[in-house]
């Protein structure tokens, strides 16, 4: 029971370090700020551990790509099982585009890549009514500087269960 | 020819104003100066307004920036003494300053608050009165007053439609809230429609005006919106399963053409404006975006990657919409967010040189393009309703503020706005009775 317990803790904890942004590297600053946190309290503090795979939420492209590089099969498949585990677990995934061009536009290219993690998830066995894949094109920037390093950061997925 | 009118009503005064026109030949009356490029500018001089000065808003220097935005008029130095009366007009003194066209005007407070303002358009070279008139205004709508008489000068000078009465809508992004607002046409008198702590974009006006959609990313993902101005009700027209977006009218004001994901990719649907009867419109595997559709309510031009880069494509929609779309687009590896001209020959839209974003415009028939701009990130061109001039938005110093530019790219003239990041500009409609 005692176990059980100091699970849950480390899950809330973590949950506030995080509300807004998915768990990254730059979310380590953010430990110790901690505001009411808003993740559903049924939410599987698994998916809050820093330590499971299933933390890590943000799929990164290349310069005009939306192909799930290699190095991120092992997180996509993660959260495929997951959800294959979990019938009842629901994602949203966030596209999401650099700044130039079209803002509609860039609204398509990152629908484009919250498809591409949609259809890597469903290739390893979630279900598509698990899945809503959105794009937030270039409207929810993480990095906002106007560099190539911002750029980069900018053209992600991001994945997100219901309830957080 | 001389008429005068006097009333106070809004709507006799647009109908008096419809009747002037129509008994009016609409045609240049004057000689005008060409200038390099071969643009044609009217030279035209504004007397100051008399008694303007006791009023909170001035005439004069609103009727001369309309004039000048409009790329179609150039200032003539008009310093000199009050004029009130044609008769105190010295004709030789104005050639001289090369005025083709005078305008001389006079503003009277009246017992009641409003203000009484009246001018007279003259031809300077034939010394002959070309337009009189005289209207009575509450003091708070003296900037719409001078609106008004820029465009009858435009109309009376170029017989095309002047569009300085119209409104603009746009989003402004000041710290972490977006605000959907709509100003006149020249950024003055902005109002926020909606505010929110989440990004709104693509704002489009409804045919008649009295409605706006865009898209909100208010519950995590895009969502179109349709929004009674007067109201302020607002509803979900497209609200499907994965994202929603680029909301653009029919010309009838009945459909919205949409842009979902719903099937996979992002594909054009049209909808009904209360949000019923969704039909799939574009058929393929990647993206399409961005539609527009033609005056006649006949074809949509949107964008679309269905050849390897972004360009802009021409569909029927009716019909068997699917196979048959147009490549109209050739020069350039990235075309985008294409606006039909409203006289439907032509369409503007953004074109990438290099690292640049620029405003473009294509003709239909010919296919020939002409570069407007030759700045770095320009968005979102919007033609006016008369098409004479394109708003669009562009970033000076890191910030997005709007701009415009005449048609033939000649001049370009920043809206002056409030602080914050301006951008998704729409030119909104005609006012309706005219």
């Amino acid at each position: 029971m005692k176990k059980v317990i100091s699970v849950l803790l480390i899950g809330l904890l973590s949950a506030c370090a995080s509300q807004t942004t998915q768990p990254t590297a730059e979310d380590k600053s953010a430990t110790q700020a901690a505001p009411a946190a808003v993740a559903d309290p049924n939410l599987n503090p698994i998916l809050r551990d820093p330590n499971n795979i299933l933390s890590k939420r943000s799929v990164y492209y290349d310069y005009d790509s939306f192909v799930v590089k290699n190095e991120y099969r092992p997180l996509v498949q993660a959260h495929a099982q997951y959800l294959r585990d979990n019938a009842g677990a629901r994602v949203l995934l966030q596209g999401n585009a650099d700044e130039r061009g079209s803002r509609e536009y860039n609204l398509a290219l990152g629908q484009k890549r919250a498809d591409s993690v949609k259809n890597a998830l469903t290739l390893s066995g979630a279900k598509d009514s698990q899945i809503e894949a959105v794009s937030l094109g270039e409207e929810k920037p993480r990095a906002t500087g106007h560099d190539e390093a911002s750029w980069a950061e900018n053209r992600r997925t991001d994945i997100r269960y219901q309830g957080e | 020819m001389l008429m005068r009118f006097r009333q106070s009503s809004h709507h006799t005064f647009a109908l008096a104003l419809l009747l002037w026109l129509i008994s009016m030949p609409l045609q240049a009356a004057l000689d005008i100066e060409i200038f390099g490029g071969g643009a044609t500018q009217i030279p035209i001089a504004i007397a100051p307004f008399a008694g303007e000065e006791k009023l909170k808003q001035g005439i004069t220097a609103v009727v001369a920036a309309d004039l000048q935005r409009s790329g179609l008029f150039r200032l003539v130095d008009s310093s000199g003494p009050v004029l009130r009366d044609p008769r105190q007009i010295v004709y030789p003194d104005w050639k001289n300053r090369g005025a083709a066209a005078l305008v001389i005007g006079s503003t009277v407070i009246l017992p009641d608050g409003r203000v009484e303002v009246s001018f007279y358009l003259m031809d300077v070279a034939k010394q002959v009165q070309l337009a009189d008139y005289t209207m009575i205004v509450p003091a708070d709508r003296l900037r719409a007053a001078a609106h008004q008489i820029a465009d009858i000068i435009y109309e009376r000078l170029t017989g095309d439609v002047g569009v300085f009465s119209t409104r603009i809508a746009y989003i402004v992004k000041q710290g972490n809230k977006y605000a959907l607002q709509v100003a006149d046409a020249d950024g003055f008198n902005a109002q926020s429609i909606i505010e929110y702590s989440e990004p709104i974009i693509s704002p489009a006006w409804s045919p008649d005006g009295t409605q706006i959609a865009y898209v909100s990313f208010e519950n995590k993902k895009p969502v179109v919106y349709v929004q009674t101005l007067a109201t302020r009700a607002r509803k979900a027209v497209a609200n499907f399963k994965g994202s929603n977006s680029a909301p653009a009218w029919s010309p009838d004001g009945k459909k919205l053409a949409v842009v979902l994901s719903l099937q996979g990719g992002s594909q054009i649907f049209l909808v009904n404006a209360d949000g019923s009867g969704l039909q799939r419109l574009s058929q393929s595997s990647g993206i399409d975006t961005e539609p527009n559709f033609s005056p006649d309510g006949q074809s949509i031009i949107f964008t679309s990657d269905r050849g390897g880069s972004p360009q802009i494509y021409r569909m029927p929609v009716t019909g068997n919409a699917s196979g048959t779309a147009e490549r109209l687009t050739f020069e350039g590896s990235y075309n985008v967010s294409p606006h039909h001209s409203r006289d439907g020959k032509s369409f503007v839209f953004i074109h990438r040189s290099g690292t640049r974003f620029n405003v473009a415009v294509q003709d239909l028939a010919t296919r020939q393009v002409q570069l407007l701009t030759d700045s770095r990130f320009d968005e979102s061109p919007s033609p006016a309703p008369n098409d004479k001039m394109i708003l669009y938005a562009t970033e000076v110093k890191g910030r997005g503020i709007l701009a415009v530019v005449s048609s033939d790219g000649k001049t370009r003239q920043e809206l002056s706005m409030q602080v914050g990041d301006v951008r998704e500009p729409a030119w909104g409609p005609l006012p309706r009775v005219r």
